[in-house]
């Protein structure tokens, strides 16, 4: 006990010193540091944060010293997150890498390949994107047809894979492939790490509703990949993904748990700003009576994190519970943003220009992107079908 | 604050688990419905649960109980949740122990907890007046005549009322209808002369009462805390009440929520179990969930409770909150996911839906609940 208090004192004061004020404040999404080969900086404390946090391994904390990570215990990166968030200390880094690849390889990869890539991630060298989804395989993603032939020492790729986020942005890949099409679809595919260079690969941002293009699509044409780029075994891929999955599931249902929650305005505060308040209430009583279910989900569910999370540390086995984590969470934030966006009235209404503000509409450009929240990284209807599978037993 | 269990209090739950599953089981409660029996729980087994120590979890030590605490008598609320069990630990081991410990005197406490803990007395909240909980709105008078008060008023919905051997009346010294200042405690003997208290006959087969106060005479002792002040310790037993019965309802729903689960995997239509329809599976999903969710907020209210820290009653609102509507949606897609034999008596699954509204309203429902936690939350 005393041994984590000095932990706690000593990483508190090290923060203190080593976050930069500018890093103390609400982070516009735009600001967000997801690292890699073209990465933009929009102020100079951005680097300088994560140079200083990936120095000491803690953009990822809790991985091995030797690649590079903190090598914290759970309940030493549980008090950093702590206290990084009573300062307001930003992410300094986040991303696909750091939330999916990098435990997939850890567990899966080869010792070359962690050497490879781990170090790149933890430091934000290498921004990756994720190659899960096609045109032709959503929630059945495990009918995907983008094709790689083991040709001597090299893959031949070859297909479309869609909602690559950021792929435009980033520099690797890490990619589901089939390489054998004549088996039960599910055994016939590969966990591949391509690199984005490639003159075959071209990424094609695609217009959203919330007028940005954070997804993208991604065009595969005879790209050759050393085969030294296969994590794990030929045509055991989807147990990878699968695992990757539980990985991605936990970070969209650590939604609302992130450090910027300090800067984060609350349905409450933009209810009583917006539609007035009385003797301390919100004013209008109907608007008061959803914020208030809303707020109470959201107090229990978090609560059930740190319940799983004190579990976990007291030796529990996690189980798919991480699939119930994505469900409640980002049906969640989905309610959130139309909470706000109910409490903004007319205001939460515009698109751009006057007399909205900068602020307004960030938030409705947001309340749109939520809404893809439940879909990505597996729809809430595949997560309940999992709880129903996995936990209840319910039978096929 | 912490959201799992001590070894010494998991083994408080398994006890409990096993003793409601012999002792207590359903079919105990059906029997005491179908005999009209005038106690409505057995008195005997309430004697075993006192041996068991459960009586005192909220009594100090110096007054015979063991002080085990708030997270302790939920397991075993969770536990009688499970199997619907009818006894004495609502009005008594949970409310009536809380108020003596924490607002009586020392000569009160030395008088009524030991025969409390021992199994031999038992106590009962005559709160509510009107159609939903509303802890200040008291309109039973009190008049100070001479050392004594005269107690006039109409109680509903008083749990345990009629076999109470003490009432607890929250009666009105001072201020109007909804003030929460200007509310005292009385202590009142069940025998007391102008007492009548008949059995209300409820839905979920549990005790409750009426009871009526016609110019009934106490002396100045039998005024349980501070004059006017009542609502301070009601506030803080009813918080205690609150998360402990979320602990109840828990039990019911994860129980009901089992069953259904159960049923889907038995029940077979169009040849195949009827588990295997997706459009059951979701359902069954969302309860599952929403169980989870539930046990963590129980658990921090109660944990809350027990170190009192400043978020417990905000999270005694969201346990209780939660625990209502988990239970109303475990029980009602309970008896439509049993289809027909849903709607038999001869079936257990609708005791539980039957119990959730009954528990529902008991000490806040869910608009109740919201309120203060928003409230609470300043806003």
């Amino acid at each position: 006990m005393t041994d984590l208090t000095t932990f706690r004192a000593e990483t508190r004061a090290w923060l203190e010193v080593n976050c930069p004020p500018a890093m103390r404040t609400r982070m516009p999404e735009e600001e967000q540091v997801a690292g890699g080969k073209r990465a933009n900086y929009v102020r100079s404390e951005q680097k300088i944060w994560l140079d200083r946090m990936a120095e000491k391994g803690w953009t990822a904390p809790t991985w091995p010293k030797q690649y590079g990570g903190g090598g914290l215990s759970g309940e030493e990166a549980l008090i950093l997150e702590e206290e990084m968030q009573d300062l307001g200390c930003r992410s300094p880094l986040r991303g696909m890498g750091l939330s999916m690849l990098g435990p997939v390889l850890l567990e899966y990869g080869t010792e070359e390949q962690r050497q490879e890539h781990i170090p790149k991630i933890v430091r934000g060298e290498i921004r990756w994107c994720q190659g899960y989804s096609e045109p032709g395989a959503g929630s059945d993603l495990a009918s995907l047809s983008t094709r790689a032939v083991l040709q001597g020492e090299h893959f031949l790729v070859n297909g479309h894979k869609i909602w690559t986020s950021n792929a435009h942005l980033s520099d690797w890949i890490f990619c589901l492939v089939r390489t054998d099409p004549t088996v039960k679809k599910h055994d016939g595919i590969s966990f591949l790490l391509i690199d984005m260079d490639d003159p075959g690969v071209r990424p094609r941002p695609i217009r959203l509703i919330s007028g940005k293009s954070v997804f993208c699509e991604t065009f595969f044409e005879n790209v050759r990949v050393p085969a030294s780029h296969l994590v794990g075994q030929l045509n055991k891929g989807w147990t990878i993904a699968k695992r990757l999955l539980e990985h991605e599931r936990k970070g969209i249902g650590g939604i609302g748990a992130r450090n910027a929650q300090k800067f984060e305005v609350t349905p409450e505060d933009l209810a009583k700003q917006y539609a007035g308040e009385e003797n301390g209430r919100i004013a209008d009583p109907e608007l008061r009576h959803r914020i208030a279910t809303y707020s109470m989900n959201a107090h229990a569910f978090q609560l059930t994190r740190r319940r799983a999370a004190e579990e976990a540390e007291a030796g529990s086995p996690p189980g798919p519970m991480s699939a119930m984590f994505k469900y409640y969470a980002t049906e969640l934030n989905k309610t959130r943003y139309e909470m706000l966006i109910a409490a903004e009235g007319f205001n939460a209404l515009g698109w751009e220009g006057e007399p909205f503000t900068d602020d307004e509409i960030r938030l409705t450009r947001e309340w749109l992107r939520s809404k893809a929240n439940s879909i990505e990284g597996g729809t809430s209807e595949i997560q309940l079908n999992i709880i129903a599978k996995r936990v209840l037993a319910l039978p096929d | 604050m912490p959201l799992i269990l001590s070894s010494d209090t998991q083994m408080v739950r398994d006890t409990a688990h096993d003793f409601f599953k012999e002792r207590a089981p359903i079919t105990a409660l059906r029997k005491l419905r179908d005999t009209n029996d005038p106690d409505g729980f057995s008195r005997a087994l309430w004697r075993e649960m006192a041996e068991l120590g459960w009586t005192g979890f909220l009594v100090p030590e110096d007054h015979g109980g063991t002080d085990f605490g708030v997270m302790g008598l939920a397991q075993v609320m969770e536990a009688a949740g499970r199997t619907l069990a009818a006894s004495a630990l609502v009005s008594t081991a949970l409310v009536g122990a809380s108020l003596l410990s924490m607002a009586g005197s020392d000569d009160q406490k030395s008088e009524h907890l030991p025969p409390l803990v021992a199994g031999e007395r038992l106590f009962a909240l005559a709160l509510e007046e009107g159609s939903r909980h509303q802890p200040y709105r008291i309109a039973t008078k009190a008049e100070k005549q001479g050392a004594s008060y005269r107690l006039n008023g109409q109680k509903v919905f008083v749990l345990d009322g009629h076999v109470a051997n003490f009432l607890i009346v929250a009666a009105r010294t001072s201020g109007g209808r909804d003030n929460r200042d200007g509310i005292t405690l009385f202590l009142v003997p069940g025998d007391a002369a102008g007492v009548t208290r008949p059995r209300t006959i409820m839905i979920d087969s549990r005790n409750a009462a009426q009871v009526r106060l016609d110019n009934v005479t106490v002396g100045p002792d039998a005024v349980l805390g501070r004059i006017d002040g009542g609502a301070d310790v009601l506030d803080r037993v009813l918080d205690r009440a609150r998360a402990c019965l979320a602990a109840e309802i828990l039990g019911s729903a994860a129980e009901a929520f089992e069953r259904t689960v159960q049923y889907l995997k038995d029940r077979k239509q169009f040849g195949v179990v009827i588990g295997s329809f997706q459009a059951l599976k979701h359902r069954a999903a969302r309860m599952f969930c929403e169980v989870e969710v539930t046990r963590s907020a129980v658990i921090a209210a109660c944990s809350a409770l027990d170190e009192n820290t400043n978020d417990a009653a905000a999270l005694a609102v969201l346990a209780k909150g939660k625990a209502n509507d988990t239970l109303d949606l475990c029980g009602n897609e309970g008896v439509q996911m049993h289809g027909g034999i849903g709607m038999t008596d001869e079936h257990e699954i609708g005791f539980f839906m039957k119990r959730a509204r009954v528990a529902r309203a008991t000490f806040g429902d869910t608009a109740f609940c919201r309120d203060r936690y928003a409230t609470l939350l300043g806003y």
